[in-house]
């Protein structure tokens, strides 16, 4: 197992776990939490503090027959919803999110890859494949950007993301990530805008270079 | 002066013999607990009475169905509720399904080590006195957190919340879970 070292903040899995995160945000968070040990620490203790508000809540009278109702239900038979495991580099919420199907990849050019998971109102998350040395794809810069590396590894000014690791960068970050030597890095990567590529081309045409 | 040993919380106690044993008399035992302060929390986002009683009915057969999820080593009953709660209200109310972090491999044990449980509970009872303690503007902006309130500018700046007060009990909690959660691997 390899050692984890960028963490969503505490802010952020406060934001998680208090349920405030736009949908590709909280993929992404949820996700990391399956590979960190120490973020799943926080996020239960988030859960502790989110149990003490509801203790602390003011009550509200409850309707006379909403208990009989309840009992009554407890062994009416359900629908389980499938629980979907870690398949390969993927985790659980990401393999729900692929409907426990394989990525369809999409090919960029210049060996890059995409397979986009959702795209919608409150941002897009996308699977990425980019084969050593190629740059990753430029995410649009209009707000807050996370990268969950699930394979290989990227460096970019910053320094570099390992198996687990979890940039998040928002418009004020300049920087140029390019995948190491090695396996292919294979990343998951959440906007909270709608998916851009302007910047995509030139990037791609960069030679590559190792810090 | 000896002082009797603590004991493990009634609502602890009700949820294991749930779990352990579908006890329908522990459930009711934790309706009766559980259902107003739902109700009261649910409607503080502003759902309306009506919607805020099926959210509340459907926590409780959740609570129920998926009893034997819950880990008294590791969670608080009302840190279980509280997330069943809010997926439930994400589901109703944005029609999104939240995604979760992978479960553990582990299934809880059966025999619980009560020491480990009265630990959890100790440590939460603090976080609930230490937000008990704070400045009401600043109790509120925690509220808002965990009522999935925060805005986007909020988030993004990530300055919006005065945790520091409440982080170092956290970061026990979070120590104590970690230690566990490491022996369990
Ligand atoms: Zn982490």
């Amino acid at each position: 197992m390899t050692t984890i070292t960028h963490h969503p903040s505490d802010a952020l899995l406060a934001a998680y776990a208090g349920g405030s995160l736009p949908q590709p945000f909280a993929l992404a968070v949820a996700a990391h939490i399956s590979l960190c040990l120490d973020c799943r620490a926080t996020y239960e203790a988030h859960l502790v503090s989110g149990g003490a508000v509801l203790e602390m809540s003011n009550t509200e009278a409850v309707s006379a027959d909403l208990k009989s109702n309840v009992l009554d239900l407890l062994d009416a038979p359900v629908a389980a919803k499938p629980a979907y495991q870690r398949s390969g580099v993927f985790p659980g919420p990401v393999m729900e999110a692929l409907k426990g199907k394989p990525p369809r990849w999409k090919s960029l050019g210049m060996g890059v890859r995409q397979s986009i998971l959702s795209d919608g109102r409150d941002g897009s998350v996308r699977l990425l494949y980019i084969p050593p040395g190629r740059a990753v794809p430029d995410h649009s810069h209009n707000g807050l950007e996370l990268t969950l590396v699930l394979q290989g590894s990227f460096s970019d000014e910053t320094g570099r993301f390992g198996v687990g690791d979890l940039e998040v960068a928002d418009h004020t970050l300049e920087h140029t990530p390019v995948a190491d030597p090695g396996a292919p890095c294979i990343c998951l990567a959440a906007t909270d805008a709608p998916l851009r590529f302007n910047s995509f081309i030139p990037r791609l045409l960069q030679p590559f270079f190792r810090i | 002066m000896k002082q009797s040993p603590p004991q493990i919380s009634a609502l602890t106690a009700s949820m294991i013999a749930v779990r352990n044993d579908r006890d329908r008399a522990a459930f009711a035992l934790l309706f009766d607990h559980f259902a107003p302060r739902l109700k009261g929390f649910i409607m503080r986002s502003g759902t309306g009475s009506g919607q805020a009683e099926e959210i509340v009915q459907d926590v409780m057969l959740t609570v129920w169905r998926k009893a034997e999820q819950f880990d008294p080593e590791r969670a608080q009953v009302s840190a279980w509720v509280y997330q069943i709660t809010r997926n439930r209200q994400i589901d109703v109310i944005r029609k999104e399904n939240k995604p979760l972090p992978e479960e553990l491999g582990e299934d809880p044990s059966a025999e619980p080590d009560a020491s480990q449980i009265l630990a959890v509970e100790q440590e939460a009872g603090q976080l609930k006195d230490a937000l008990g303690r704070l400045k009401p503007e600043q109790r509120e902006i925690i509220e808002k957190a965990y009522m999935g309130e925060l805005t986007h500018q909020e988030i993004s700046t990530q300055t919006g919340l005065p945790l520091g007060t409440i982080k170092s009990r956290i970061r026990l909690g979070l120590e104590k879970l970690r230690h566990e959660l490491k022996e369990l691997r």
